[in-house]
């Protein structure tokens, strides 16, 4: 039974394991400045977990194995434990664990804490609503129009569904598309909001994740450095579509994304 | 205590004052155990519909017909809550724990014998009202078991969020009602009750787990009872606690000025020390049953207590932990990441110290052991996810995918299941006089490990790959599509896991009435229970008061002529520790 044991938990430690070392599937592949930083620290907590984890399970199937009762085993120590291994073994948690989180800060802090914006930045609005995004660029004039509730529309999809007070003058050159556009290797500041329930904003290759909260405008930021394509995945259950709020981010070279910008403004013309 | 004693020395007779309105603990224990037994059948169905649906999103399913979207998020919703309350929450505390808590400590029964009876027919009309949630119109809430308003606080939101949200929030504030009637019943108990010579550094480590628990259980539920009450302020009266100004359809909805964090802050108060409730009643019964089939004293008893007691601490201090995606402030975040790695360090030090009382033991491997020890290995697995979760900078990439959901799963899902698993296994004998069947508990631990881990751990790799939770189906997003195998063979795992959960099923009824006759301590242990008739009479010790000379792991003392002194054993110089 022992040995039963100790296989089974074997087996289980050494496959787990291997699908993560191999990296059958794993993080994809970071297209954002943050990525570096991120994914460095998740293969620092990947190692130091995973040699404590290899370490616990395979000492816990050793032990189930050998020290299986026998009408030979000796007497076992009588001992009601070992308080100069407990301080040990404190102390060296504590100083892995916490000083690991320490590492990470830096990190959040540049992602997250409050950020004086690059005024060269892109400003894109992100509305979330069950159960598509809206993307709303504020034009040449750098500033975003009011919107309303009274003049939300879902349904018009567009400027109606953000509901865009367009008798606000800034409104005449606010863009506000189904899909987002940004040019690759600029600050992108994003505003994001919901109309609705919450939603979350979720792009895996661009390292990116928040919360999309009614009643808040919540700004951060990011740094495209690949063009491609990426997709959207709503991250925050919303209802009965949630599975299929669904979008697109096209990261592009600055001067498609001229063009695009350009285009979209002529349309609305 | 004497006079307690005396009041229920008389077993009372009839039918329905003996098994139905019982104020006997032990009664009491097993009604909250089959409860949490009828639920956990419930539960466990409705995630077998959910593994389907997802892999196979239009199977034409027998009765059912195809499983909808919203019908889905309904599973989900009542999976989480049944499993998290009636199940977690309610069979290792209000079942074992009202069984034994008395007994360990020697009392004649808990301390208020009428609230008692009360705290488990209230949770039983909480569990009708959820069940009932089904069969409304709309059906079962979509907003999933956290609840987050405004989804949950407005009617127009989706399928569910009718009545039977209504029926979900009154079904969780009766609970938590039952909770803290038996929180204060425990705490009480353990006080006040305790036998002669036992001091609470004598009590096995089961008893200070409950004790725990119930102080957790004290302070947490009563926030969520409130935070449940705005939210159904919110839906029925027009209050705006948790609603801002939104737009839902393209209608204006009479809110304005609420936050939809303050739920989140009061719903996680709770949530995080939940966690906790459901875990730590494992964590004592795995230290009892290792140190029993280990034949030695556990491992640093007192680092033990210390260690569930920081846990609980911290527990308190964590909650904004589930909140790193959620708008609140970034500087918090650091806060809450950093008193979160500090949970890690008890953690640790309880793993330990299990892996101690092992090391040179003389190992049986009879199942309540064998589930101990895979308890001890589902906490290691579920626990070390943990440090990626807590860091904030990680759960940019983590929040809200498969890799939570294997997390949570493992530690406070499956381990604390196992934990559930070695006590019913454990104590089966002294509840029910009979063994149950080695055999089959042999096969049912096996393909329960094995299964389980084939389900669970997957699911970090599919978080890692980016997997977002609670999609009732992977075809609309592309990258997600391309998982799908892998999600196929853990639907595949699951069918497994759950056929050998009917062994169990099976040995339980079969061993209840056909097992062979339990002596009165068949494990060799050394805990009050196992002083008593088995199973015990109705004031527990059959009038006699016991008094303990000896703290609860005296395994392996040398020259007494048996290798373990039961607690009333006369005193004995050569026993060390307490």
């Amino acid at each position: 039974m022992g040995l039963a044991l100790m296989v089974l938990i074997w087996l289980i430690t050494l496959v787990s394991t291997y699908f993560f070392a191999a990296k059958t599937w794993w993080l994809p592949v970071g297209a954002s400045s943050a990525a570096g930083w991120i994914d460095g620290q998740f293969t620092l907590t990947f190692i130091i977990v995973g040699i404590v984890f290899l370490a616990a399970q395979l000492g816990l199937g050793y032990i189930v194995w050998k020290y299986k009762e026998t009408p030979a085993s000796p007497p076992v120590p009588y001992s009601h434990g070992n308080t100069k291994l407990e301080i040990v073994w404190t102390t060296l948690t504590t100083i892995l664990f916490i000083g690991l989180n320490l590492m990470g800060s830096p990190t959040w802090a540049s992602q997250r804490y409050p950020f004086d914006p690059d005024p060269s930045a892109v400003q894109v609005e992100v509305t979330g609503m069950q159960f598509a995004w809206y993307f709303r660029y504020p034009g040449a004039d750098g500033k975003f129009a009011k919107t309303k509730a009274s003049l939300m529309d879902p349904s018009a999809g567009g400027e109606a569904a953000v509901g865009l007070d367009t008798n606000d003058p800034s409104a005449k050159d606010d863009v506000v598309t189904g899909t987002m556009y940004v040019p690759v290797n600029r600050e992108i500041d994003v505003s994001l909001r919901s109309v609705d329930v919450i939603h979350d904003f979720f792009v895996p290759q661009l390292r990116f994740k928040q919360d999309a909260v009614p009643g808040l405008n919540i700004h951060l930021h990011f740094k495209p450095t690949q063009i491609g394509e990426y997709e959207i995945a709503c991250a925050e259950l919303c209802g009965l579509g949630h599975y299929k709020m669904h979008g697109m981010v096209h990261v592009v070279s600055q001067e498609d994304f001229d063009k695009w910008l350009a285009a979209r403004e002529a349309e609305k013309q | 205590m004497a006079t307690s004693a005396t009041v229920h020395s008389h077993a009372p007779q009839g039918f329905i004052r003996k098994y139905i309105f019982s104020l006997d603990h032990k009664v009491i224990g097993i009604q909250y155990f089959f409860l949490a037994l009828t639920a956990v059948l419930v539960g466990m169905f409705l995630s077998l519909l959910m593994r389907i649906h997802m892999v196979w999103p239009n199977a034409n399913l027998p009765l059912m017909g195809e499983i909808k979207p919203e019908t889905y998020l309904a599973l989900l919703t009542m999976h989480g809550t049944i499993m998290v309350f009636f199940v977690l929450t309610t069979a290792p505390q209000g079942g074992f724990g009202n069984y034994f808590l008395p007994i360990q400590i020697g009392a004649p029964d808990m301390a208020f014998p009428v609230l008692n009876m009360l705290s488990f027919w209230t949770t039983f009309v909480g569990f009708v009202v959820i069940i009932a949630a089904f069969f409304v119109q709309g059906g079962a809430p979509l907003h999933g078991w956290t609840g987050y308003p405004p989804l949950s606080a407005v009617q127009s939101s989706g399928p569910g969020e009718g009545l039977g949200a209504d029926l979900w929030i009154t079904s969780i504030a009766i609970f938590c009602l039952a909770s803290l009637m038996g929180a204060l019943n425990f705490i009480t108990t353990t006080l006040d009750l305790r036998a002669k010579g036992m001091t609470m550094m004598r009590m096995p480590l089961t008893c200070w787990s409950w004790f725990i628990t119930a102080i957790l259980g004290l302070l947490a539920f009563g926030v969520l009872l409130s935070a449940g009450i705005l939210l159904l302020m919110d839906r029925n009266l027009g209050t705006s606690f948790y609603v801002p100004l939104i737009v839902v359809n393209g209608q204006v909805m009479g809110h304005k000025g609420g936050s939809p964090l303050l739920w989140q802050h009061l719903f996680w108060f709770f949530g995080h020390p939940e966690v906790y409730i459901a875990i730590l009643p494992g964590m004592g019964v795995a230290s009892q049953v290792l140190s029993t089939f280990s034949r030695k004293p556990i491992f640093g008893y007192r680092a033990m207590v210390y260690a569930m007691l920081a846990i609980g601490f911290f527990g308190f201090m964590v909650w904004g932990h589930h909140m790193f995606m959620s708008g609140m402030s970034p500087y918090s975040a650091f806060a809450f990441s950093i008193l979160t790695m500090c949970i890690g360090v008890p953690s640790a030090i309880k793993t330990f110290n299990w892996l101690g009382t092992m090391w040179k033991g003389h190992l049986r491997f009879h199942t309540p052991m064998l589930y101990a020890i895979g308890f001890v290995s589902l906490f290691v697995s579920g626990g070390l996810s943990g440090p990626f979760l807590a860091q904030p900078v990680l759960d940019i990439q983590l929040h809200d995918t498969y890799f939570v959901v294997g997390h949570f799963h493992l530690i406070m899902g499956v381990a604390a299941i196992f934990g559930i698993f070695a006590a019913t296994y454990y104590w089966f004998p002294k509840m029910f006089g009979r063994m149950m069947n080695e055999g089959m508990g042999r096969i049912h631990f096996f393909v329960t490990l094995a299964g389980t881990y084939a389900i669970f751990m997957p699911m970090h790799y599919l978080g890692m790959a980016g997997q977002t939770r609670r999609y009732s189906q992977f075809t609309e997003v592309a990258y997600q599509t391309k998982l799908l195998p892998l999600q196929t063979f853990m639907t595949y795992a699951a069918f497994v896991t759950i056929a050998a959960q009917l062994i169990f099923v099976i040995n339980l009824f079969w061993s209840m009435f056909k097992g062979p006759k339990a002596s009165d301590n068949p494990w060799e242990a050394t805990t009050l229970e196992w002083i008593t008739a088995t199973p015990p009479p109705h004031d527990n010790f059959g009038g006699k008061t016991p008094v303990v000379n000896h703290g609860p792991y005296e395994y392996g003392v040398p020259g007494t002529g048996r290798d373990y002194l039961m607690q009333t054993d006369p005193p004995n110089e050569k026993s060390g520790g307490h």
